[in-house]
This record gives C-alpha cells, structure tokens and sequence, in this order.
C-alpha cells in the first residue's frame, strides 16, 4: 500500500507518522489556550475577573468582547510557523 | 504581492478619488442622499469592473477561483465574504443593547477561525476538490451521504442569505429612499451580474474590493466618534478610555452609572445563564467552521500551508472590524441615552424622526408628558404597529404600547450602526459611506452563499450523482443557471424575512455546528468513521436542532419548556454532540470502511504531494 507521492517527497511511513503525532500534540495544546481565554476567561471566570480592571476595563468583559480576539490571532500564526518548521523537521512540505 | 495589490489599491485610489472630488466641489451641491448616491453607485461601477475582468472560463475558475488565489488576498476576500449584513449592521446594536451578552457574537464569530485554521482548512485544501459535500460524499464513499451534505448545506446557506437580502434592503431604504422591498431586488440584481458571470472568480476578486470598501465604512465613523466621547482616535483603546472632559471616569464606568440611573442592568454583566452564554459561543464558532461558503474560500489557495495562513490573515481583517463593534456598541449605547432620556419629543434631533418613518423608531407617550421615558423592558408589544395619526407631540401615533413598562421608546437594533454618525452629528459623507460599507458586507456574504449552493446542484447533485455525463461547458450553464434561481429564492426570503437579520443568520450557525462540521472533522482526524455513521449522525444533528429551533423560534412553545435553559442559538452545540455520540455509535456497530478510505486519508494528513487527492471510488 504505497501512498501515491511517497517517491516524490520521500518521507517514509514512519516519518509521517511521527509528523502527526508531533501535528496532534501541537493542536491540542494550541486549542487549550483558545479555550481557556474564551471560555475561561471570557465566560466561566468572567465575574471574579470583572474585579481586578485593565486599564479601564473591567478584566473578564475585556477577555469576552476584546482580549479573546488578539489571542485567536495570534494562536493561528504560531500554528502556521510551527507546522512549517515540523514539516520541514519530518520532511513533509508542500 | 503585487497581484494581491492591485484590487485593494484600485479601490482605495477610486474612493479617495471620489472624496477629494466631493470636497473640492464643496458638500453643499450634494445632500447626503445625492452621496449616498454616489457613493453606492461608484462602488458598484467598480464591482461590475471586476465582474468583466474576472469571467470564469472553467468549472474551476467558477467554483474554486482556478486554485490560484495568493494567501493574503484570499484572506481579505474572506474576512468580506464572512462578515455579513449581520456583523456589519446588526451586531454593534446588538451588544449596545446587550452588553457583556452581545460577547457571544464577537467570540463565537471568530472562535471558529482557530478550529478552521488547525482541524478543517488545511486538510481540505489538500483533499483538493471542489466543494464541501465532495469531501463528504468520498470520504464516506456513498451518494447518499453526499445528497445529505448538500441538503445540509442548502437548509444551512438559505437560512443565512435570506439575512443578507433583507439587510440589503434596509440599508438601501433607508439611504436611497425606497422600500426595503425595492432594496432587495436592487441587491439581487447587481449580484447576479458578478456572480453569474464571474462565479468564484468574480466573486473571490469583488470580495476584496467590498472587504476596502466595509472596513472603510466601518473605521471612519468609530474613529470619528471615539474622539469624540474620549480624545482616542483608536476605538479599540477608546472603550477603555475616559471620557472627555471627566478624567478618572472611562467609558465603560459612564455607561453602568447612567444606565444604572435609567433602571438597567449594569452594562458589562451578563443577563443569561453561564450555560447559555457557554453553549451560544460554542455554537457560533463549530458553526463558523461548518458553513461551507466559508471552508469554500480556502480551496482557491495554491497549497495546504496557504490554508493555514490565510485563516490567519482572514482573522485579522476580521479582527480590525469585531474589536471596533464592542467600542461602537457602548458609544452608541451612551450618545442614544444622551440624546433621548427625558428629551421632549420635540426636541429630538432629525434622525429619530427619519427612522420612524420607516417605522424602526416608535414613541409612546405613556404618561402623556411629551418627553421620552427610556427605561429596562419593552416599551411596546412587539415591533411597531403605527394608527396612521400624529400624536399630541407631532409623533406618529403607536397602537400597541406595552402597558407593563413605563419604558415609552422602541429602537430597532438594527439600526444603531447606520444611525451611529447622526447620531454623533458626523457629517453627510460619513453617513454616505457608511451605506456604501453596509451594501458592500450584505452583497459579498450574499454572493458567497448564493454559490456554494449553485455549485452543490450542479456539481454534487448533477455532476456527481444524477446525470454524470454532462460535459465541463454544460456543468458550467447549469451552475449560473442554478446561481440566477439561487437568487430569486433569496430574493424572496429579503422580501418576507422571517425574524431580525442577526437573529436569522445565527440559526445558520446552529445548523451547521450540528450538521456539516463534526462529519468533516471526524472524516480528517478518524481513520474508523465510516458511511453509516456518518450519515447517521449527519440527519439526527441536524434533525435534533431544525426541530427544537422550530419549536422555539416558530411554533411558539414557551420558553419554560428550553432544554437546560439553552435558548435557540445554542442548540447547536447539544446538536454537534449528539451528531459526534450518534456517528460514534453506529460507526462501531457497523463495518469498517474500505482500504481506499484510509489512503485518502493518509494523503489529506500530509501536505506533501500533488494537489487533488486519489479517488476513492
């Protein structure tokens, strides 16, 4: 059972295995964060965190309507980085 | 680059062309309506420009753009194709009228950006096809299957387009003066001209101009008004900012103090339950990255990666937008009770009287003082319901005030954004381009839905299932022929709307958390998932949420009755577990799936090799 482009890139089985492996444990850590900031901080821990205030922003509603988004971001473009590094490292790019 | 370049700098360069235009001829010649004319009219002269530019030659220049559409640049095209009549009209008045609640649109409508990016998008742009019931009807090696996702799909993008024309309509009633239904038909007109012709093509190149033109809209006025309340000309920062002329008092401080006084809630806590609040975002973003209009735009990048990183640029062309609406959403919020709160009715500026005339603004003088009472709960029962007579004040007179309130003033949420620059007395060309923004984000997110379901007729139902021997040049006249039914269709739903635009669009989030997405992400990440279960959990995920929406939402059962409290817009999420429990089941009773199965699979994980995944038929 050879996968049709295993000549082409030449990572072996066990290489790609070991790249999603690798994939799967990124994306599972990278998805906690996303969760903690919007339903942790944003929902769950939203009324003890309206208590402390970010510069004028009571902290739990600046995570729900603000702080939640910039981390969304930012969390994609580190996947992107990271995958790239790990299909480089595995020998998988594109 | 350069060719990223060129849609967004033509823009820029034609609008700063016709705002120079407009100051050197001096505003006066113009009324806000005669820009509002211009405006709308040099954005759609630009649109069809493109339309011409950009005909599609192929099937896959129609349904996937060619496959060649640079990261960047499909970014843009779908932060505009995302961003609705919804984001852009109704969502800022929603958080001014709900506070801490209204959070569940802003995470929930870019949450699922980060489930797109890291479980969906890139492996789907491996697989290399070109639409989301394709992936399903391989993977799951069945017809049937496939006929499934696209009735999802249909149920899912009608339900959401049907927001998009009414949104239309309103913005072009209001602005150019004539009835919403007219409105609606102007829409559907100019979108069959790029869509029809143009397909994906057309649409993914306008996209990126209307994303210039919405996000201009959008920022100009925020700007303006956060200097205004509080000297910061970034809104983002302005929220948190204190208000001019009362150091030590932010904006957000203001706002629970004088809402506090007229009664209310305090502004920044909630009023649903923790669950609710929960179960809404969830299913707004497993939503987001179920609609296929969306998952669609990344099969027009060249590579996997590019998947990935143009989720990202989408999300922060979203970004600039969803983190401006809560700062517009709290100015509003203080300029409305500024401007109202116990002003005699006489007094009122211009634009409460223009909206109630088309009947989004209504006054009742309960207490008979000639003063507007606003206070917490429903000033009248239900929307508007005008005699016909003027009132003691000059209003026109309301036949269904809500006894139980002294609340005396409805506003309809939807107008806060349009209202937003006369209500800060911004001057005409503001006002004017902010129509221009609102039909922009209407018609991109319109035409977007209006082809991915014409590409599911064509090619998923015909192509694929029913006639397969049609050649690529008859493919192509039945998917426009498709688009221009398409359009009548929601057309008509524009004209007979069946609740608010934001209300509408989030029902489609449900029933695509529910249905599409957990088939997708179990058929990527699940070598076992087989046909049954798939299509088992395809039918009782969107069986079970259709059936309590309509419960709620249309047939008019007591809310006494909502499972765990979850309104409507959540179910969605009890709807993708019982989807994912359902597949599950029936997947482990049932045989595994063939060996072809499993190397496509394998060949989708990896984003190494050639572009279109082997069949597994």
């Amino acid at each position: 059972m050879t996968p049709p482009n295993a000549g082409k890139t030449g990572a072996t089985e066990a290489q790609k295995a070991a790249y999603w492996k690798a994939n799967i444990r990124l994306l599972l850590s990278l998805l906690g964060i996303w969760f903690v900031v919007s339903y942790g901080c944003g929902i769950l821990l939203a009324e003890p965190l309206n208590a402390l205030s970010l510069a004028g922003y009571p902290l739990g509603f600046w995570f729900a309507q603000q702080g939640s988004i910039y981390v969304f971001v930012v969390l994609i473009f580190v996947y992107g980085v990271l995958m790239k590094r790990l299909e480089r490292r595995f020998g998988v790019e594109d | 680059m350069t060719k990223t370049l060129i849609i967004p700098v033509t823009t820029l360069v034609t609008g700063l062309a016709v705002l120079a235009l407009v100051f050197a001829l001096g505003i006066p010649p113009l009324s806000t309506t005669g820009l509002t004319y211009l405006f709308v009219g040099v954005s759609f002269g630009l649109y069809f420009g493109i339309a011409i530019w950009s005909k599609a030659g192929s099937t896959r220049d129609f349904y996937v753009a060619g496959g060649g559409v640079p990261p960047v640049m499909n970014g843009m095209a779908t932060a505009a194709d995302w961003m609705s009549a919804a984001s852009f009209i109704s969502m800022a008045g929603i958080i001014a009228f709900a506070g801490y609640d209204g959070s569940v649109y802003l995470m929930g409508w870019t949450g699922g950006y980060v489930l797109l990016a890291l479980l969906l998008a890139p492996y789907l742009r491996k697989f290399g096809q070109f639409t989301v019931p394709d992936f399903i009807g391989e993977r799951y090696y069945s017809r049937t299957a496939r006929v499934i996702a696209v009735v999802c799909l249909i149920v899912i993008s009608f339900t959401y387009v049907a927001g998009q024309m009414r949104g239309v309509g309103i913005v072009f009633s209001r602005f150019l003066e004539v009835p919403i239904d007219w409105g609606v038909i102007i829409g559907m007109a100019i979108v069959f001209v790029y869509a029809v012709f143009g397909g994906m093509k057309g649409v993914t190149y306008t996209q990126v101009a209307q994303y210039c033109v919405l996000i201009f809209a959008y920022m100009v006025p925020a700007i303006f008004i956060s200097i205004l309340i509080t000297g910061n000309p970034v809104p983002q920062l302005g929220l948190g900012a204190d208000v001019a002329g009362e150091p030590g008092t932010s904006v957000l401080v203001k706002l629970n103090q004088v809402l506090s006084d007229l009664g209310f809630g305090a502004y920044t806590d909630g009023s649903k339950s923790t669950l609710d609040v929960f179960a809404i975002t969830a299913a707004l973003m497993v939503g987001t990255a179920g609609l296929p209009h969306v998952i669609v735009r990344f099969f027009t990048v060249p590579k996997a990666s590019d998947a990935r990183t143009s989720a990202g640029w989408a999300l922060v062309f979203i970004a600039i937008l969803y983190t401006t609406a809560p700062s517009v959403a709290a100015f509003a919020r203080l300029n409305l009770v500024d401007t109202v709160a116990e002003t005699p009715y006489e007094q009122t500026p211009q634009w409460v009287k223009t909206w109630e005339g088309i009947g989004l603004i209504g006054w009742a003088d309960k207490n008979d003082d000639g003063r507007i009472q606003y206070g917490p709960g429903d000033a009248l029962a239900g929307k508007p319901e005008f005699t016909g007579e003027t009132g003691a004040s000059g209003e026109r007179q309301v036949a269904n005030p809500n006894p139980d309130t002294a609340n005396e003033l409805y506003v309809d949420r939807d107008i806060m954004v349009l209202a937003n620059p006369e209500i800060a007395q911004l001057p005409g060309w503001v006002i004017a381009l902010v129509a221009a923004g609102g039909v922009a984000a209407a018609l991109s997110t319109a035409a977007g839905l209006l082809l991915v379901i014409s590409s599911s007729i064509s090619h998923d139902l015909l192509r694929k299932t029913f006639t397969p021997g049609i050649s690529d040049a008859q493919e192509l006249l039945i998917a426009r022929v498709a688009i221009a039914a398409a359009i009548g269709v929601a057309g008509y739903f524009g004209i007979h709307p069946p609740d608010f635009v934001a209300a509408v669009v989030a029902l489609a989030f449900g029933l695509a958390a529910s249905s599409l997405f957990p088939v997708i992400l179990m058929g990527i990440f699940s070598y076992r998932m087989n046909k049954e279960g798939a299509i088992a959990g395809m039918v009782a995920g969107l069986g079970f949420t259709m059936t309590y929406i309509v419960l709620f939402k249309f047939a008019g059962v007591s809310s006494d009755y909502l499972l765990f409290g979850i309104s409507p817009e959540g179910i969605g999420t009890v709807g993708m577990v019982i989807n994912f429990a359902v597949a599950y089941a029936v997947s482990r009773l049932t045989k595994t799936p063939p060996l072809a199965v499993r190397e496509l699979v394998e060949h989708i994980r990896i984003p190494s090799g050639a572009g279109a995944a082997p069949s597994a038929h």
